[in-house]
């Protein structure tokens, strides 16, 4: 699967559009297997809605995606996905074991329910984490750090080729992030391929090997040597980045 | 007579059990608005098929007015796509829609029909026994409590094999989605149930008290624990005791029965919203007092730690004058001060109060914070 040249995900003039609104325009984007890729552009330049349309949550317009040179369909049980902390309701009755192994969900299929190997892997992803001690803690008791460790767990227990992930770092503190960042490394030294929604652009040289510039149209992705240049953050940002230490 | 007695309450369980299940992913869904649209807007499904079948005990009055009830959820949901309007708005105005629809053919067609409004609307649990279910010359007991049986059976084969996906769509519709779980296939599914269960209860209690069945005992579960299996095993004792401790209270009034149930359960949920530990009314009360006390004995214990050892200790150390220097008031001073004393954090020396070990550390530790 992983042979030279292959592209992890492959994306193809990609328009979504709410409407006439259109949300992206003709988007073009290569990831080839083994990257550490951020997606990075002001609010509203449609990071979440490219990382849903790759996931076919969102219908696009126009354009088509593929994983692994097929249809996202086709390839949903080696796509990890960490949504947004805020998009689920953390007073939901449930532990934080019992949502790690949602992960396993898509392996089971419908009706069938997980068992003991689901634990066992649950309990190991969270041991990745660092949140193994809580495992049968109620989930509205967590930080919004360990939330995200709770999220990242659960992508971890797919044990998925290609993870994408919508802002993994958002409200969590100094340590999470740094734990999250050897997680996400970890990863790609596996060879995972692993997408990240990103906000902070003083970190993305340190933490990520590629970057995506975006805002509704595609400004430039690649190597973050190559592409994360002061003329292409102008272009994303419409000059408001003054300020930028670029490149290592 | 005994007989009807065991009749009715058989069937006010079996209603109530029914509906609590449904009714915790209602709650869980934050749609509990919903089964009050689903439960009035279908009204004029089983008005359309009563002319149709001549009969209220039709199996094609629910499925009509089951059938009612998914497009009501349809047509709210079609109302918010636009974006014009927010989900309340839309619920408020498509129900009525319905609603009067229903009350309009009853009121120009069905005037002389065994088809009533109060019924419609209360529903009457003690005349639910009266309709038998008779074959070869024996009676096998009341029509009601079958229909109601065969839907509680439907509502927990459909909860117990698709528990995981109901689950994972309720928590996180995304992930479900990305998963290829199909939320919108769980969510018709789930509204399905809600439309059945509404109609079967409705013969019962009226479409207005059915609300009370769907959304009462799971939100009094939701407050006693933390796992989704349990939710829905306490939302069926508690349905359970609602419906016994409301059956009774009726007799004992001789009231309605549908009002009497609905009545117990606001009632076991304001009782278990107050008791209940941890997350109840007085506990989190208890625990605010506790805290200001805390707090309070914390403060003292630092203004003590601040000035230990210095020149000013002995001034800023006077029980007398402590009020003067923290500005408090001298009563809430003096208690502050017994229960930093009775807690061990200070001692008192004549007119002086000394730090303890203990109460250094705890100075130390907040400082440290």
């Amino acid at each position: 699967m992983e042979t030279a040249g292959s592209k992890a995900i492959e994306v193809t003039d990609l328009t979504v559009a709410y409407q006439d609104k259109p949300v992206l325009w003709d988007i073009d984007l290569n990831v080839p297997p083994g990257v550490l890729l951020s997606i990075v552009g002001p609010n509203g330049a449609g990071k979440t809605t490219l990382i849903k349309a790759i996931l076919g949550l969102v219908r696009p317009a126009a354009g088509s995606v593929l994983i692994y040179n097929k249809p996202y369909e086709a390839q949903r049980q080696i796509v990890g996905y960490v949504p947004q902390r805020g998009s689920v309701d953390w007073d939901f009755p449930t532990n934080v074991l019992d949502v790690v192994m949602m992960g396993r969900y898509g392996a089971l299929g419908w009706v069938r329910r997980p068992g003991r190997q689901e634990r066992e892997l649950a309990l190991q992803a969270l041991e990745k984490v660092g949140m193994a001690v809580y495992a049968t803690r109620q989930i509205s008791q967590l930080s919004g750090g360990q939330q995200q460790r709770v999220f990242l767990a659960r992508a971890l227990v797919q044990d998925a080729t290609v993870y994408l992930m919508d802002e993994p770092f958002q409200g969590v503190d100094a340590t999470t992030e740094r734990a999250i960042v050897t997680l996400l490394q970890e990863l790609r030294a596996n060879g995972k391929t692993v997408v990240v929604v990103h906000h902070d652009l003083q970190t993305v040289s340190d933490y990520f090997d590629w970057v995506m510039l975006l805002n509704i149209r595609r400004i430039a992705s690649g190597p973050v040597d190559e592409v994360f240049t002061p003329d292409n953050l102008r272009e994303t940002y419409g000059g408001r980045v003054a300020f930028m230490k670029t490149g290592k | 007579m005994i007989h009807n007695h065991l009749d009715i309450l058989l069937i006010a369980i079996v209603t109530a059990v029914a509906c609590a299940l449904p009714g915790v992913f209602l709650v869980l869904r934050r749609m509990t608005l919903m089964s009050d649209a689903i439960s009035h807007a279908i009204l004029p499904g089983i008005v359309l098929a009563f002319f149709l079948t001549e009969s209220l005990s039709s199996p094609l009055l629910i499925l009509a007015a089951a059938g009612t009830g998914v497009l009501t959820v349809l047509f709210v949901e079609l109302l918010q796509r636009t974006k014009l309007v927010k989900e309340d708005a839309a619920i408020g105005l498509t129900f009525p829609a319905l609603f009067s629809i229903g009350v309009i053919l009853i009121s120009r067609f069905a005037g002389n029909v065994h088809l009533d409004m109060d019924a419609v609307l209360l529903g009457e649990l003690a005349i639910a026994p009266l309709n038998r279910l008779k074959a070869f010359g024996y009676d096998l007991g009341p029509v009601a409590l079958y229909v109601m049986g065969t839907i509680l059976v439907l509502n927990l084969i459909f909860i117990f094999v698709f528990y995981k996906e109901l689950k994972l769509a309720t928590f996180d519709a995304s992930l479900a989605a990305a998963l290829g779980f199909t939320p919108t296939l769980i969510h018709y599914g789930l509204m399905t149930l809600v439309s059945v269960t509404t109609v079967g209860a409705f013969d019962a209690v009226g479409s207005i008290l059915v609300v009370a069945l769907i959304a009462g005992p799971p939100a009094t579960a939701y407050l006693m624990t933390d796992k989704l299996s349990r939710m829905l095993i306490l939302s069926a004792i508690i349905g359970s005791v609602n419906a016994v401790s409301g059956y009774w209270f009726a007799s004992l009034f001789d009231v309605s029965i549908a009002g009497a149930i609905a009545t117990m359960t606001l009632l076991v949920f304001g009782v278990i919203f107050l008791v209940v530990p941890n997350r109840g009314l007085i506990a989190i009360a208890r625990r605010h007092a506790r805290q200001k006390w805390e707090f309070a004995q914390t403060m003292l214990v630092i203004h003590l730690f601040n000035h230990e050892g210095l020149p000013e200790a002995e001034t800023e150390s006077a029980i007398a004058d402590l009020h003067e220097h923290l500005s408090w008031d001298p009563t809430f001073t003096t208690q502050v001060v017994r229960y930093a004393l009775h807690n061990r954090c200070v001692s008192q020396d004549e007119a002086q109060l000394i730090l303890t070990e203990q109460g250094r550390a705890i100075a130390q530790q907040a400082l440290v914070q």
